[in-house]
């Protein structure tokens, strides 16, 4: 088991930040790395259990499932079902939780999955470095107060 | 119920600012409202139940008891017993969090209460303000940093948080220094400190120590692995205290161990190369993962790579009831292996018998090769595991069948002579002399290891016994019993 752990803090609060990142088909609007998304069957986006099937830059195509939604929480936790990155119970959470002091959000995205020990470190950077911090920075870019 | 929620982010590394937090009764140091503090009835303040009884500085007394204390979180939670406000069934946690991207601290602190009607919302803010807040700004200036009025002022801007220099400072710590090469009087403890973490290394808060013979080579200077004034130790689990840059699937927090060169463990702090580091399995504990990893490595290459070891085979073990001999018979044994063991005396061969050695020998009463070629009918063994060297190898070559495996990872007794490979043409026999470090030399070969190690002492296949727990700077002490042959089983050391 390979665990993920990346945070951050943005400056804006957590309920801006929430409104775009709650969004399980909104990730081509703010996340560099992915160029298109779409809901298989018509769901709602904020259905659990919905999948998202979404294509890369890169040409890669991955299936995502929603598993948990909490706007309580500010959390979402959603597991892959299918990729080119040679993962398995691939589970990911992301989460905002809000800084009282100076009103900025601090950001969690984590997961846990199984991959050939060989691969280990590569896909931890892949995802750890690319595809998390990735998308905090572009949160940043976005979002921060001018 | 009133519940406060109150946090805030402290530009300094989440051990460092840990440390000053988990002090249950630290808060008379850090707190502006706290005057003086003491635990009672003179317990450890971080000994869950304790009660820190303390003057505010307008006077008021108050007791709080500490529920629950985890490093593992960094997070802890506690009750108020007595106070001078009417803060009822008051429940508080405080936890800290790591932002991986620049050297900061997200502090989250909560509690929730009651009160007497009305009173809600002034002791909601009297607690959010006089006592998180005022704490939150505290402990900035601790670390030199301004606090932040509620304003847009500051800019955040992708890539441009500055480190503040408190993750560049040394850690201070102790630990056993060899002065010289020498007896285990050469042992000294001293201060020492870990520097912080560069490009690949990690910092490491050890919390059990292992004990190898190869730490008595490295004190003698037999093997030439520490130029003293060095620290020696080869094993050693704990907790990541913060990583470098380049260091991916490691955290810090998470619990580690390791088995590597170069030595280093004898000591509280360690600063080292984190490729060669492994993440515990919540299931595999500290204490066995210190007198584990080296041992249980070892026997994994011995009986899965060098030669790979399988039901019906034979083998021999040579000090079968020693750390990594009783390691081999169990394991060999799970595999489906005979195993035959030569050890010391009859109580080393009832340890032997319970670790799964079907017939130990008692090498000072009877012959081992005549006693192999009864057992097996003249046959021999498919491998001889050999770490005692001189006094035994070419008697192991002996007990050998024919295609037989000697397999010599060590010379206890002394040094080889040197052998005639010609010879060995009688049996077709194979001889190996396997060295650690190139079997557990990269982090996907450990890894892979590890995998294996930790799979079979979950399924209660390895048993691990440690039957000598020493404090660290006692270990001159262990070095003499392992010396003089007086241990059984692992020594581990607690810093």
């Amino acid at each position: 088991m390979v665990k993920v752990y990346t945070s951050s803090v943005i400056d804006a609060p957590a309920d801006r930040l929430w409104a775009a990142i709650r969004d399980f088909n909104g990730l081509p609007k703010w996340h560099p790395l992915i160029r298109d998304s779409r809901i298989e069957g018509n769901l709602p986006a904020d259905r659990v259990g919905c999948i998202r099937n979404f294509n890369m830059k890169d040409g890669g195509n991955i299936r995502e499932q929603l598993v948990t939604l909490s706007d309580y929480d500010y959390s979402c936790t959603y597991t892959i079902l299918e990729s080119p990155m040679g993962v398995s119970n691939y589970v990911a959470t992301l989460k905002l939780t809000p800084i009282t002091d100076g009103g900025r959000s601090f950001v969690e995205w984590s997961a846990e999955f199984d991959c050939p020990p060989a691969r280990e470190t590569e896909l931890a950077g892949t995802i750890g470095t690319g595809v998390f911090q990735g998308g905090f920075d572009a949160l940043k870019r976005q979002f921060a107060r001018r | 119920m009133v519940k406060v929620r109150r946090s805030t982010i402290i530009e300094a590394p989440v051990d460092e600012v840990w440390r000053i937090l988990r002090d249950f009764n630290g808060h008379e140091r850090w707190h502006p409202a706290v005057a003086e503090s003491r635990i009672e009835e003179g317990r450890q303040a971080d000994e869950i139940g304790c009660v820190r009884r303390f003057r505010l500085a307008d006077g008021g007394i108050l007791r709080e008891q500490l529920l629950r204390l985890s490093d593992r979180e960094r997070s802890f939670t506690y009750c108020i017993l007595e106070a001078p406000i009417p803060l009822i069934d008051y429940v508080a946690t405080v936890r800290l969090k790591p932002v991986t991207d620049g050297q900061r601290t997200f502090w989250d602190w909560q509690s929730s209460f009651r009160t007497p009607a009305g009173e809600e919302k002034a002791l909601a803010g009297l607690v959010g303000e006089q006592i998180y807040q005022a704490g939150f700004d505290a402990i900035k200036s601790t670390f030199g940093q301004q606090s932040i009025a509620p304003a847009p002022a500051r800019r955040t801007s992708a890539g441009s948080i500055a480190a503040t220099g408190v993750a560049d400072r040394p850690m201070e710590c102790q630990g056993l220094v060899i002065e010289r090469y020498g007896g285990p009087e050469v042992l000294h403890w001293e201060r020492l400190s870990a520097p912080p973490p560069g490009p690949g290394e990690l910092r490491i808060r050890h919390t059990a120590i292992g004990l190898n013979y190869i730490d008595v080579y490295a004190r003698t200077g037999y093997y030439p692995l520490v130029d003293p004034p060095g620290v020696i130790g080869m094993e050693a689990a704990g907790v990541v205290v913060d990583i470098g840059p380049a260091v991916h699937g490691i955290m810090a927090g998470d619990r580690v161990a390791y088995a590597c060169n170069p030595p280093g463990a004898y000591a509280e702090y360690r600063t080292m190369q984190a490729d060669l580091v492994v993440p515990l399995p919540d299931d595999i504990d500290d204490e066995t993962a210190a007198a584990v990893m080296l041992k249980g490595m070892s026997a994994e290459f011995l009986l899965h790579r060098v030669h790979r070891v399988g039901e019906g085979d034979v083998i021999l073990v040579h000090a079968a009831a020693g750390g990594v001999g009783q390691l081999l018979c169990q394991w060999a044994r799970a595999l489906g292996a005979t195993v035959i063991g030569t050890v010391g005396n009859l109580e080393k061969a009832r340890i032997a018998r319970a670790h799964g050695c079907a017939y130990p020998i008692v090498y000072s009463e009877e012959d081992f090769v005549e006693r192999v070629n009864q057992i097996t009918e003249g046959r021999g063994c498919d491998v001889v595991y050999d770490a005692v060297g001189r006094d035994s190898f070419m008697r192991s070559y002996d007990a050998l069948a024919l295609r037989g495996h000697l397999v010599s990872y060590g010379q206890a007794s002394g040094p080889i002579e040197p052998i005639d490979i010609a010879a060995f043409a009688a049996k077709s026999a194979r001889v190996s002399r396997p060295n650690f470090g190139h079997y557990a030399g990269t982090s996907v070969e450990v890894r892979a290891m590890t995998d294996r190690l930790f799979d079979v002492l979950r399924r209660g296949i390895l048993a691990v016994g440690i039957s000598q727990r020493h404090a660290l700077r006692d270990a001159a002490q262990a070095h003499r019993d392992l010396e003089a042959r007086r241990t059984t089983g692992s020594t581990i050391f607690i810093p």
